[in-house]
């Protein structure tokens, strides 16, 4: 145990020093070749550096190597194959505007690995009435898992510091709920997740100095997706998960149909005067967490809607946190 | 407070997750199929993943309608 003490100590502060310290030097590469975008939402429309996703998966696959050179697991190369794989996803998508069917379907692909490795059990376990065994139906839960963990964050990413401040407090739920299930080797990857994205989080954060982008955020989301496959918490991290689920099944239930956002004519959020943030009154406009929170209220801040999405996340953890406790009760 | 509806919606879909994983157990794990040599898995993985493909839309389904009865007032912006 100290020892796993230790090693948690050491991975943390390599993954966060690592994004720390590049990201900055990132963000000045990224102005220099023009590598900005417009943050509509703010006074002045300035400029911001993007993607941020080289810098997150450079502090992701430093800490990992560390971390199996400590613990040689199989399930670490997993973690480090499918999640480096989503970055590159990203990037094309970074680089090149793909179809809305892209990023899911690269996704699932990027799942192979998990598979070939057999880096997990088929057995799916629910809290209170044990495990169910799916033997082949769990070969599609593992690939639609990576595509829905990657998406759901990446459609998350719309305000200054949400992909990256939900990833850390839905990151240190999942990291609680594996040390309660006692498996400390996956806990102390999951703590990778929760200081690379806390790290990020610093410039991030409003007024942002660096957006994640697609292969940011597919890196964040597919790491989260395949800690919870081999770490066997499919269900906790579904429940931590929460209000980026809200958002993703909100979205499509109104849209009904998988689309781009960039691709929609009618925006769900519209500007104020002030720079504040409302709800649009369109009825085409596609229904999100960020409109549902504005609906019926006064107009907010961006820096205030993304306080209310870290509520709503550590309520989520909370019931994550749970969840992860009744896994070890057994009606 | 802002988005108080939807702590009131991540609450009952934690509830509808632990439900629909309960019916899932009591549901899936019973379904082994023997008889049938080498396709006893296949069968029997065909049958729980259709069983499951249900338990899903139908689960979406009782979301969708809860969500409606949440957000009922918001939802009319």
């Amino acid at each position: 145990m100290q020892q796993q003490i230790l090693v948690a100590i050491i991975v943390s502060s390599i993954a966060f020093f690592s994004v720390f310290v590049i990201t900055p030097f990132l963000i000045k590469a990224l102005e220099k070749r023009n590598s900005v975008v417009k943050d509509y939402h703010r006074k002045g429309g300035a400029m911001v550096a993007r993607p941020g996703g080289p810098s997150l998966i450079v502090g992701i696959l430093i800490s990992g190597i560390v971390l199996y050179a400590f613990f040689p697991k199989i399930e670490i190369i997993a973690i480090l194959i499918t999640t480096t794989l989503a970055f590159f996803v990203g990037l094309v998508d970074d680089k090149k505007v793909m179809g809305g069917w892209f990023k899911p379907l690269a996704l699932a692909a990027t799942a192979i690995p998990i598979l070939l490795l057999g880096a997990y059990d088929s057995n799916l376990s629910f809290p209170l009435f044990g495990d169910v065994k799916i033997p082949l139906l769990y070969i599609g839960v593992v690939v639609i898992m990576i595509s829905i963990t990657g998406n759901t964050i990446n459609s998350i990413d719309v305000l200054n510091g949400v992909a990256s401040g939900f990833m850390v407090i839905a990151g240190s739920a999942l990291t609680i709920s594996l040390i309660i299930l006692q498996n400390y080797e996956i806990a102390i990857a999951s703590l990778i997740l929760v200081f690379v994205s806390f790290a990020f989080y610093k410039y991030h954060k409003f007024p942002s100095k660096i957006f994640p982008g697609d292969s940011g955020a597919l890196t964040l989301g597919a790491m989260y997706g395949t800690i919870a496959i081999v770490g066997q918490v499919e269900v906790v991290a579904a429940v931590a998960l929460g209000p980026a689920i809200i958002n993703s099944f909100l979205f499509l239930s109104s849209m009904k149909r998988v689309v781009e956002h960039r691709e929609i004519k009618a925006k769900p959020v519209s500007l104020t005067e002030d720079f504040k943030l409302k709800a649009s009154s369109d009825k085409d406009a596609s229904v999100t967490l960020v409109r549902l929170i504005l609906a019926g209220g006064r107009p907010l801040t961006e820096k205030e809607i993304a306080y209310v999405i870290f509520r709503l996340s550590i309520f989520s953890g909370i019931l994550a946190i749970i969840t992860a406790f009744m896994m070890e009760i057994s009606l | 407070m802002s988005g108080s509806s939807l702590f009131v919606f991540i609450f009952a879909m934690w509830i509808l997750i632990i439900i629909g994983g309960e019916i899932s157990v009591l549901i899936l794990a019973p379904i082994e199929i023997s008889g049938y040599g080498e396709f006893d898995l296949i069968i029997s993985s065909g049958i729980k993943a259709i069983v499951s493909v249900g338990l899903v839309i139908t689960w979406i389904f009782i979301l969708s309608k809860v969500k409606n009865w949440i957000f009922r007032s918001q939802l009319k912006v």
